[in-house]
């Protein structure tokens, strides 16, 4: 009874929560969870201590959604924010809901 | 009192004082912070506290009395930032889109820097009309959507007007600030009364507070000095200097009293830390938090907060005896 499906979490800086939320929506994602987050990055270039750190966003999805959801970051987000982002494999109940 | 007593008594002050114990802190890279709900806690009472005592000062006064300022301010609004980029060319190293981000942060206002100006130069007994936080609010916005556009030219691609707009105007320090303006309005000074001791006896402790902060943020910034080069450290100070001297004349010439032209000249030198570099960073990924937020807030604020203060109040005694 359990389903396979792709765990997809993305870091970002915290500036960017409202907009990476509606992209992860338009990609077919029905939910998501996000939480503040701390941490270091290759890069660390950030927008500003001052509007709080990144934050971490995690969605369970199908494959192709979660592939879509990637290649939008390597568009959009990758090039010019502090973002990272990964995908595993994850088992869950009640299918209907991811 | 002569130009050098001000300064050092504005130096000493308990809240210049406590920002120089926050970059004191980053320099020898101590733990401390204001826990965040505290931060986002004080800065929300700023803004709010700010907010109602402009609106009970606007209430108040006569329309003909606030027009001209409000004019005059919308005016500095776009001429700053236009200023600041065509001035930046002579930096050869930003690409427009940088110049386009420094704009908008010049443009714009700092909350903080109003605050400190207003609360010292009460402490020295020169008065600053209340309704000079409108034009506070009037003066952060324009700047921001200037300095979009002039950025906007040196790109390839539409900039997410909506987004950033949004942002802007929906952001907590406007909302907060036309917010407390509404309140002051309507309440009144009768109404001003029963909360009196919270917004106004307790404001230069809490603003005390809020420094010790900023000034940990913005001692994390001086270590990008270096790499941001001398341009800019010249910019940050000289740029300011030259806002303000414009905002103070705008003041003098708008029938503003002494203090009120001082403290425009504040307003138009300060630059914003908050409010643009959020949008800035949604609407121009491109250009590079490193120098707009290491000029705004690692040199001009603290250029602001300890010298362009008292700065600003000698420019405005100058042109008083001058005539304007």
């Amino acid at each position: 009874m359990l389903t396979n499906r792709k765990l997809v979490v993305i870091v970002v800086e915290a500036a960017l929560e409202k907009r990476l939320s509606k992209d992860v929506i338009s990609q077919g994602a029905k939910g998501f969870t996000i939480t503040h987050a701390n941490g270091l990055g290759p890069r660390n270039q950030r927008a500003g201590d001052l509007e709080g750190g990144n934050i971490k966003l995690e969605t369970v999805v199908s494959d192709e959604i979660a592939t879509k959801i990637m290649e939008l970051l390597s568009t959009n987000y990758f090039p010019h924010y502090a973002c990272s982002a990964w995908m595993s494999d994850v088992q869950i109940l009640r299918d209907a809901r991811y | 009192m002569d130009i050098l007593s001000v300064a050092v008594q504005n130096l000493t002050s308990a809240p210049v004082l406590a920002f120089a114990l926050g970059l004191l802190a980053a320099a020898v890279k101590t733990d401390l912070r204001l826990p965040e709900p505290i931060y986002q806690g004080i800065s929300i009472y700023l803004l709010l506290g700010i907010g109602i005592k402009g609106g009970v000062a606007l209430s108040n006064a006569e329309f003909a009395e606030v027009g001209m300022p409000i004019l005059g301010t919308l005016l500095l609004g776009v001429t700053i930032p236009v200023l600041a980029f065509f001035m930046l060319k002579f930096m050869k190293k930003l690409s427009v889109v940088d110049r386009g981000a420094l704009a908008a942060h010049y443009g714009s206002t700092s909350l903080v820097t109003f605050t400190a100006a207003i609360i010292f130069y009460e402490s020295i007994s020169i008065s600053v009309e209340g309704y000079l936080t409108t034009l506070l609010a009037i003066l952060e916005i324009p700047g921001i959507i200037v300095g979009l556009m002039l950025a906007s030219r040196g790109l390839r691609r539409e900039v997410s007007w909506g987004e950033s707009l949004r942002e802007i105007l929906t952001g907590r320090s406007i909302f907060l600030l036309a917010g407390g303006l509404a309140i002051g309005f309507l309440t009144k000074s009768t109404g001003f009364a029963r909360i009196e001791d919270f917004f106004v006896v307790l404001f230069p402790g809490v603003l005390t507070l809020f420094l010790l902060e900023l000034g940990i943020v913005a001692g994390r910034r001086l270590s990008d000095l270096k790499s941001a080069g001398f341009g800019l450290v010249i910019f940050g100070i000289g740029f300011p200097l030259l806002a303000g001297a414009l905002g103070v004349l705008t003041g003098h010439l708008t029938g503003l009293s002494l203090g009120g032209a001082a403290t425009l000249g504040v307003l138009s030198a300060s630059a914003s830390y908050i409010a643009a570099p959020a949008a800035v960073r949604l609407a121009l990924p491109e250009a590079s938090p490193g120098i707009y937020l290491t000029a705004s807030l690692g040199i001009t604020f603290p250029f602001n907060l300890t010298l362009g203060i008292p700065i600003m109040l000698e420019l405005s005694r100058f042109l008083e005896s001058a005539g304007f």
